[in-house]
């Protein structure tokens, strides 16, 4: 490729990220009222996303070999408890990582 | 002044909710100009990149394209499947990104999932202002990203120590979004309709294709369950609107 043709290229994956992000502001603008459907998707689809992004974090993890994602349970699961324990979201995340780091690296 | 003191104020707000993408993104940036310096590009590519696209995975993917044979618009249909969830945040920022003057289209622009997370999520205090609240945490994230992929398509192949495990940081850090999500909402029906959903497109496509069959499963069942679901009005209610 040229570079013309790389910044083209580039151009073309800013315009389609920008597309999947002004895409439903600009069908449903400021002006008119949002349906209802679409106000009903804007509460319930963030629960289901959250998850989504969870599961897309670890869709690498194979658990019929290696390490069988034992490292991520364990880790999760501490993430989870300091969450409970504590409720400070720095906590849980440095705590979960440190953890994380320990085991693929001194014990898997 | 006066105005000075509001965004001084949303900025020392917003700075905390992002310590952890500070972390994330500072890897997950370096590692991409290093993939991007070993690829033969100069640092300039994924500075321009880290600046424009602001979307973490596509921006690896991007990689592949760049060294490929030219094809524009392949790289834009693979972007759209790529960052189709997108959709989803837009959504559900409907309302949050209401009124809000020209931040509103920073705003949008630079929608990564961590951005979304923080911004829907995120308890802002009363005095804190929260265009400007959720303007900075877009802001500093996409600082945060650029400023590691540059910094890694410059000195990428000095760097040698070992990270190795740091990208948990992603995951824990959704793993917490998620967890203060399900511990405000009343209703789980939704968490656990993306859970099972995920879990098995992942199982039934693979990791590189699970995303669009997901989504589109989570769509078609919180579809078939709006009724149920608007009637009993279990409804989550958002983070911040308060």
């Amino acid at each position: 490729m040229t570079v013309t043709q790389q910044l083209l290229t580039i151009a073309a994956i800013v315009l389609g990220t920008m597309v999947t992000r002004f895409l439903p502001f600009i069908i449903f603008p400021v002006g008119k009222p949002t349906p209802k459907y679409i106000q009903y998707l804007g509460k319930v689809l963030p629960s289901a996303v959250f998850s989504l992004l969870v599961i897309y974090c670890l869709r690498s993890v194979d658990p019929l070999s290696g390490s069988h994602g034992l490292p991520e349970l364990i880790s999760i699961v501490a993430v989870i408890a300091l969450h409970l324990w504590k409720r400070q979201m720095l906590l849980s995340i440095a705590g979960g990582t440190v953890c994380y780091m320990f085991l693929v690296q001194m014990v898997f | 002044m006066q105005k000075l003191s509001v965004q001084k104020k949303a900025l020392k707000a917003a700075f905390p909710h992002t310590i952890p993408i500070l972390a994330g993104f500072w890897f997950l940036g370096l590692t991409y100009g290093i993939y991007m310096n070993v690829s033969g590009f100069s640092f300039w590519y994924p500075m321009l990149m880290s600046l424009t696209i602001f979307a973490g995975s596509m921006e690896f993917v991007a990689v592949n394209l760049l060294l490929g044979s030219f094809d524009p618009f392949q790289a834009f249909v693979m972007t759209l499947m790529i960052n189709a969830r997108h959709l989803f945040y837009g959504i559900s920022m409907l309302d949050k990104y209401r009124g809000l003057g020209w931040k509103k289209f920073y705003l949008i622009f630079g929608m990564c999932d961590e951005s979304f997370s923080i911004n829907y999520t995120a308890e802002i205090p009363k005095d804190v202002d929260r265009g400007w609240f959720m303007f900075f945490v877009t802001l500093l994230n996409h600082f945060y990203w650029f400023f590691g992929a540059t910094l890694g398509g410059i000195f990428g192949s000095l760097i040698h120590f070992n990270t190795e495990g740091l990208d948990f940081v992603m995951t824990a850090m959704f793993t917490v979004i998620f967890l203060d999500q399900w511990l405000k909402e009343k209703n789980h029906t939704s968490a656990l309709a993306g859970m099972g959903i995920s879990i098995l497109c992942l199982i039934a496509f693979g990791s590189d294709d699970f995303i669009i069959p997901s989504m589109i499963g989570i769509l078609g069942v919180l579809t078939l369950l709006r009724k149920p679901l608007e009637d009993r009005a279990l409804i989550p209610e958002g983070g911040n609107s308060k």
